[in-house]
This record gives structure tokens, sequence and C-alpha cells, in this order.
């Protein structure tokens, strides 16, 4: 009987007769234009910069210290501030990787989670990275050159203000304060990623806390932590505000050569160029190709980072 | 830093493997653990011999692996974890405000459910240990991996590719290098929580003979959701229930002849 009943109704039912779903083609649509869209936005800044740019930029003009007047196409250079962005960024590097590190190791290694301490570590942290940038610059100027810089003058008794004033220095650590939380975060998540059973193995060895967590947990975290460093330098590359305070000089005739000199930068010199100029149409030429100049560097400082993540990465994998 | 001293473990010829025979080397009196204000263990009181396999079974939940991870304090790493009672093994006090952890984690050794290799090479991962202890020497080390890894019946399927990953073995394999590991640091006692849950019939009999064999020279225990591994490897059982030691003594009695209703419902297959 039932075998009867189901072999007639599998005769006398149909498939529903295909219908077109309008909802999911207007959403794909949609998403597709949205995606295109950015894609355009992106096309039209990279390319306008590149077109414009492109013919200003000559081996004389990335290899010229400028004289006083920078606004002259035919005569200026942005030496300088490349290599005193590039400082600043690696400076920067060098204080923001192992304090952000150690600061993200004590949070997922150690801190006792959801005790109050920890918690308010966490806001705090979170809440640095909400804070605008030019904040960070005032806070530079406050803390670290009228209240340490000063200090320290009167320390070693210098007859003048040596550390008391903007500095490289100073505008590194103003950036490395400001970029401190994308390095926590991005530690904190791999650290996070590595399996408890990992640590408890190496604990059961005999390890102790440390030895596991330098043997064990930071090797396997070393790409990670990478990307917070390549993700602190790309944001790092194009500020200004942090640093207008800090350190950035206007002009420069000489190259820094102490942590204590001031510099010049890409960031403020594209600034400098398109506000200050007696001729605008004169310095057009040259304010584009500083812009170019300014995104090269940046995707060059990132693709060395990449470089060095994927080197890791690739001597992990033969291991692991 | 005191070290807790075990005793020097003479082996004999004849080394007794079958059940009650040779001195206690762990004693638990009395032992109950909390989490919080869940208990988890209630005054839990076992003795458990040296040089025999001891197996720990019972129902998800019942606190066997719990115990097991009191006997080389992992439990420790667990925050809010409140312990009472006494572990002895060797007749000191593992839980003697003096004794130090690192120490006794070097004496006695554990296996975990899911083999956990390092992602290093075959060769890092048994020589981690001995290198923790700061043994240097090349010829030292390549001795102690290569007898580490026979022992764990690991050698010849391995010996020709020692420097590469230890990612690159089979599931049985990466748990026979986990043994292989643990008794490089040569502990006294190897703690194994199930060590063969996840491995298929024919990697887990290996495991097995493994066992047998490794209790020539290894005091060990080991949980396990398996009957019929609890009867072929181990001298004695011990059988948990919500957090309590229902009934323990020789495996042989405990599942033919048990004293209690629910340690008989459970090992025929009853409830659990």
């Amino acid at each position: 009987m039932i075998a009867t009943d189901l072999e007639s109704k599998a005769h006398s039912q149909h498939f529903r007769t295909r219908k077109i779903d309008f909802g999911s083609f207007f959403l794909s649509g949609l998403t597709g234009l949205a995606t295109l869209l950015i894609l355009a936005i992106l096309a039209v800044i990279l390319g306008n910069i590149i077109i414009n740019g492109w013919p200003n930029l000559t081996w004389h003009f990335v290899s010229t210290i400028p004289k006083k007047d920078f606004f002259d196409p035919d005569t200026t250079g942005v030496l300088p501030m490349i290599i005193g962005t590039t400082i600043r960024v690696f400076v920067m590097t060098i204080f923001v990787l192992p304090i952000g590190v150690i600061t993200a190791i004590y949070l997922t290694e150690y801190a006792p989670s959801g005790s109050w301490l920890t918690r308010i570590i966490r806001a705090a942290v979170n809440n640095l990275a909400g804070v605008p940038s030019i904040v960070f610059g005032l806070f530079g100027l406050g803390f670290f050159i009228n209240f340490i810089g000063r200090n320290m003058d009167q320390l070693m008794q210098n007859p003048g203000p040596v550390w008391g004033q903007p500095a490289v220095l100073w505008a590194s650590l103003t950036l490395a304060v400001m970029t401190m939380p994308v390095v926590i975060v991005a530690t904190e998540e791999s650290l996070k990623a590595i399996p408890m059973g990992l640590r408890e193995a190496s604990l059961a060895l005999g390890a102790t806390k440390l030895e596991t967590i330098i043997r064990i947990v930071l090797p396997q975290a070393l790409p990670g932590i990478m990307t917070g460093g390549i993700l602190a330098v790309s944001r790092a590359a194009g500020e200004v505000a942090p640093i207008l305070f800090t350190g950035v000089a206007y002009y420069m005739a000489s190259l820094p050569g102490k942590l204590s000199d001031q510099f010049m930068d890409l960031s403020y010199h594209v600034f400098v160029l398109s506000t200050q100029s007696p001729d605008i149409e004169k310095t057009r030429p040259i304010l584009y190709a500083t812009v170019l100049v300014l995104l090269l560097l940046t995707f060059a400082l990132n693709f060395v980072a990449v470089l060095i993540r994927a080197r890791v990465r690739k001597k992990l994998r033969a291991l692991g | 830093m005191a070290e807790i001293v075990l005793p020097k473990l003479e082996v004999t010829a004849q080394t007794p493997l079958a059940a009650g025979a040779g001195p206690p080397l762990i004693e638990i009196s009395n032992l109950s653990l909390s989490y919080g204000k869940a208990r988890a263990l209630k005054e839990i009181s076992l003795n458990i011999r040296e040089r025999i396999v001891t197996a720990f079974i019972g129902p998800s939940g019942c606190g066997k692996s719990t115990l097991l991870r009191c006997l080389n304090r992992m439990n420790d790493l667990i925050d809010g974890v409140r312990i009472e009672g006494t572990t002895k093994i060797g007749g000191h006090d593992i839980y003697a405000p003096d004794v130090d952890v690192i120490e006794l984690r070097k004496r006695v050794g554990m296996v975990f459910q899911k083999s956990n290799p390092f992602p290093k090479s075959i060769y890092d991962n048994v020589a981690y240990g001995l290198k923790l202890q700061g043994v240097k020497s090349k010829s030292e080390l390549d001795a102690a991996v290569e007898q580490s890894l026979n022992g764990a019946a690991l050698w010849d399927e391995v010996k020709d590719r020692l420097h590469s990953s230890a990612l690159g073995l089979s599931g049985g394999q990466q748990q026979r290098l986990c043994i292989a590991r643990a008794i490089a640091v040569k502990p006294e006692i190897i703690l194994m929580d199930e060590p063969a849950s996840a491995l298929d019939p024919i990697a887990t009999s290996r495991v097995e003979d493994l066992i047998l064999e490794l209790r020539k020279d290894f005091t060990i225990v080991i949980v396990t959701h398996n009957m019929q591994q609890a009867t072929r490897i181990s001298d004695e059982t011990a059988f948990f229930y919500m957090g309590e030691l229902i009934e323990s003594g020789p495996t042989q009695k405990i599942f033919t002849m048990p004293k209690q209703k629910r340690t008989e419902d459970y090992v025929t297959g009853r409830f659990g």
C-alpha cells in the first residue's frame, strides 16, 4: 500500500517552474556596482597622480638636496624628504615593535583574564586607537619635548636646548605611541591563534612559561606580529599631524645626522608645496611628482616588510 | 627551587608486572578539586603502584582527566582552581609550597589526547626537553633522540627524515613521536590522557603495544574511554563517576567481578 502511494505521488508531483529571482539579481548587481565604484575611485586617484607625476619624476628630482627656494621646478629635489620619512618610520618601528609585542604577550599570556586591570589596559589600548592624530602631535610636544627633552637638557647641563626641541627621535616616538594599538592587537590575535596544546606540551616537558613563550609561541606568532608591523608602517608613513610639532622642519639645508636633529618629510612637503607656493601653477608638476614619490616610498617600505614576512613564513612552513 | 627527591628506582631483571606487586609510588589522599564553585573531584584516595599500567575509566566529565592533570600539576594553569588534600609521589607532597613544578614535570611526563608535536623537525621535537635541561653536546642529543624514537617504536619509520617536519607524519606516528618526546627526558611516570582516542585501529594497536613495552621502565597512568583498551593494557583500573572514585583494583577484578553496582553497569555497557 505505502509503496504504491509513494509511486503515484512521485508521478503526479513536478518541480515548480523556474522563476527569475529578482531579489538575488538586484543584490548581486548592487554589490558588483559597489565594488566597481571602489576600483574606479582608486584608479582615478592613482591614475591622476601617475599621469601627472611620472613625467616630472627624474633622477635629478629624487637625488637632489634643494636650495632655499624649493618651489623652483628646475632646481628642486626631494632627497632629504625621502631620507627623513624613511628614518622616522624606521626609528618608530624599532620602538613600537618590542613595546607592542611585550604588551601583547603580557595581555595574552600573563594577565589574569577578566581581572579589572586587564580590562582597563584593553580599554586603554582600544581608546588609544581612536584618538585623532593631531592629539598625538600635541601629546608628543607636551610630553616628549617639553617634559622629557627639557629635563634631559637640564640633567646634561646643555647650554641651549638639544633635546628640548623638535627632533627625529620625538617625532618617531610620537608615531610609535600612535601605532602601538595596531601592533598590540595584531600580536594578540596571532598569539591567541596558537593552540593551547602546544603550550601544554612544552610545559609538560618541564619548560618554564618564559621558555615556552620564547621557543614555541613567539616563533609561531612571528608572521602575525610582522603583519602588525606592516600596518603600523603603512599608517605612520603618510601621517603629518603627529610630526607637525615634534620634529618636522619646513626647510633644512643639510640632512639630519643625529636623533636630536629635525628633518624634512615627504608628507609635510606635499602640504608645504600645495599651500605655501608663491606660484601654484608653476609648482604643480613637482607637487604631483612629490606625491608620487610618497606613494612609491610607502609601497616600498611595505614591500620590504612583506618580503621579510614571506621569508619567515616559508622558513616556518619548511619546519612546520 | 627545592627539588623533590624521588626514590631511585632499581631496575631488576624481573620487574613484577602483576597487579598488587611493588610499593605505591603515587599516593592520593582526600583529594578534592573545584573550579570556582563547581567541584570536579570529591575526596579521592587512591594508591598507584610503580611500573604497572593503571587505567582511569568512567563516563565523560567524571573527573578522570582532571585527576590525571593533578599528578603533574597541569591544573595550575587554569585560573580559579582550588585543590585540597594531599598527593604524594615517592613520599613527597607535590603540592608542598617548596616544590619546584618544573622539576616535577620533568619527572612526570605527559602524553595528550590530541597529538601535539611542535611545528619543528622530528629531531627537534624529541630533543626539546633535553635542550631545555641544557644538554648541548650533539652526540649526546643524537644518542638520546635515537634511543627515544626506538623506545617509541618510531625509529625505523623516521630515521631517514629526522630533520623534516614532524607535522608531515601520520596521526599515529605523531602520537608516538609525542611519546618519544616524553620519554626522552627520562621521566619516572608517564601520564596519558586518552592517547589513542583519535587514532585508527591499526595505529591504536601500535600505541597499545608500545604502552605494554614501556611498562617495563615507566609507571604509566592512562585515561581511556575504551573499555577493551583498559582490559588489554592495564594492570589496575580505577572507575570514576561524577567526580568520585567508585572502585579501584586489579583490572581483571574490576571487569569480571566488580563490588559496586555502578561499576558493573558501566563496564558491561549499561550506561556511560
